[in-house]
């Protein structure tokens, strides 16, 4: 049972990656995958939010009633996220703006509860760090990368930091169904299906 | 017994905590997200409005109390004074409050330039009350002090076709602000001065 630091960070970012292993958090995943800068945004704010939540949860671990646990998670991690969305409004407005209603709705992501519950109230504080990192990170590189292939695809560039940087050639033809919501579905499905052929290996 | 008291006890310190927290940030940062507000939001408008302007009128602003609400206006530099002012105005639109930016030279009290900030108009209809540079150009030059009225009502202002109803509400937008300009303009042209080089 007793894994290493390493361990509990490493296995965020392949093992139980949320959205293609645990399948889990699919909202945001699906939502705002239509340009590098939503994705990666959404990413950071989740991993910030977990990484703080897990460190509450953990240390609060043996004060909070089993009855109850449920109610303080949400307050914990409802406060963490309304302090990422009146930050990011300060100060990375575009930003805001574009992810709009998703900030909100990381309070009832599943990943956030799930490892507040499966791992933070029964770990100590420095494993918890840990494994917040790691599946926050797991979150907000498989965000990137699902971003990065609708929009190469889907509307030829890459966004990193407010303007579009054009990748393809001019001869290049969008493919605009990937950027939208049903594309969304599809390469969702492609990159859950490559994760398991090369996890068959 | 005690295991209730604890829940409570537990869940209110909590609450009371995440309270806290939150005041605390949200005081810090209130005032960049308005000053963020402005640039994203009324930065377009009021840029578009006051082009001949040298300075950077969203840093050259300053607050009034109007009534019960403060409000803000823009300071524009044309040829190094600063000549105009822009603040904002509201009318009843076919959706919704309109929010019209207004700028005006405080000298003939004529107006610069009008850009509509926020509506909720049938988009392709009354939307064009935001995106049809040539609406937004036949209010240039006409007088604040005097009230805006459509064509059809009597007045001088040529409707969007398709959206009369959008059209009056910009236009008493403008009115409002006209009433507020009379009403304050000896407060406006001291605070201007402030901001002469």
């Amino acid at each position: 049972m007793a894994k290493t630091l390493t361990q509990e960070f490493v296995k965020g970012l392949w093992a139980d990656v949320p959205p293609f292993r645990l399948v889990l958090g699919l909202c945001p995943v699906l939502a705002v995958t239509k340009t590098v800068e939503n994705g990666w945004g959404m990413g950071v704010a989740v991993t910030f939010v977990l990484v703080c939540s897990n460190i509450l949860v953990s240390a609060l671990r043996k004060v909070i009633p089993p009855k109850v646990r449920i109610a303080c998670f949400i307050v914990v991690i409802a406060t963490f996220v309304t302090v990422v969305e009146l930050v990011m409004q300060a100060y990375a407005y575009p930003l805001f703006l574009k992810l709009g209603i998703f900030i909100p709705l990381i309070v009832v992501n599943c990943i956030l509860l799930g490892r507040a519950e499966a791992f933070a109230y029964k770990n100590g504080v420095t494993a918890s760090i840990a494994d917040g990192l790691g599946i926050g990170i797991g979150f907000t590189l498989s965000l990137t990368a699902l971003a990065a292939v609708r929009e190469l695809l889907g509307a030829g560039t890459i966004t990193l930091y407010e303007t579009p940087i054009q990748v393809m050639g001019a001869s290049f033809e969008p493919f605009t169904f990937l950027v939208q919501a049903p594309g969304a579905f599809v390469s969702l499905g492609l990159m859950l299906c490559l994760m398991n052929l090369l996890g068959k290996k | 017994m005690r295991e209730i008291i604890k829940m409570v006890v537990v869940l209110s310190v909590l609450c009371a905590f995440s309270g806290g927290l939150l005041a605390a940030v949200r005081d810090g940062t209130k005032e960049n997200i308005e000053v963020q507000q402005l640039v994203f939001v009324k930065g377009p408008a009021i840029k578009a409005i006051l082009a001949e302007a040298t300075n950077d009128p969203i840093t050259d602003r300053f607050k009034l109390k109007v009534g019960e609400d403060e409000r803000g206006f823009f300071v524009g530099m044309i040829d190094g004074k600063p000549k105009a002012v822009a603040f904002e105005g509201f009318g009843k639109g076919f959706g919704g409050d309109i929010g019209v930016m207004v700028a005006v030279t405080l000298e003939d009290d004529k107006v610069l330039g009008v850009g509509v900030t926020t509506h909720s108009e049938t988009p392709g209809l009354g939307s064009r009350a935001k995106t049809d540079p040539k609406f937004a150009a036949q209010f240039k030059g006409l007088a604040l002090t005097e009230a805006f009225q459509v064509k059809n009502d009597g007045g001088a202002i040529d409707a969007l076709s398709g959206a009369t109803v959008t059209t009056r509400g910009v236009c008493a937008a403008l009115t409002q602000a006209g009433t507020l300009y009379k009403e304050i303009k000896p407060q406006l042209v001291e605070n201007a001065k402030g901001f002469a080089k």
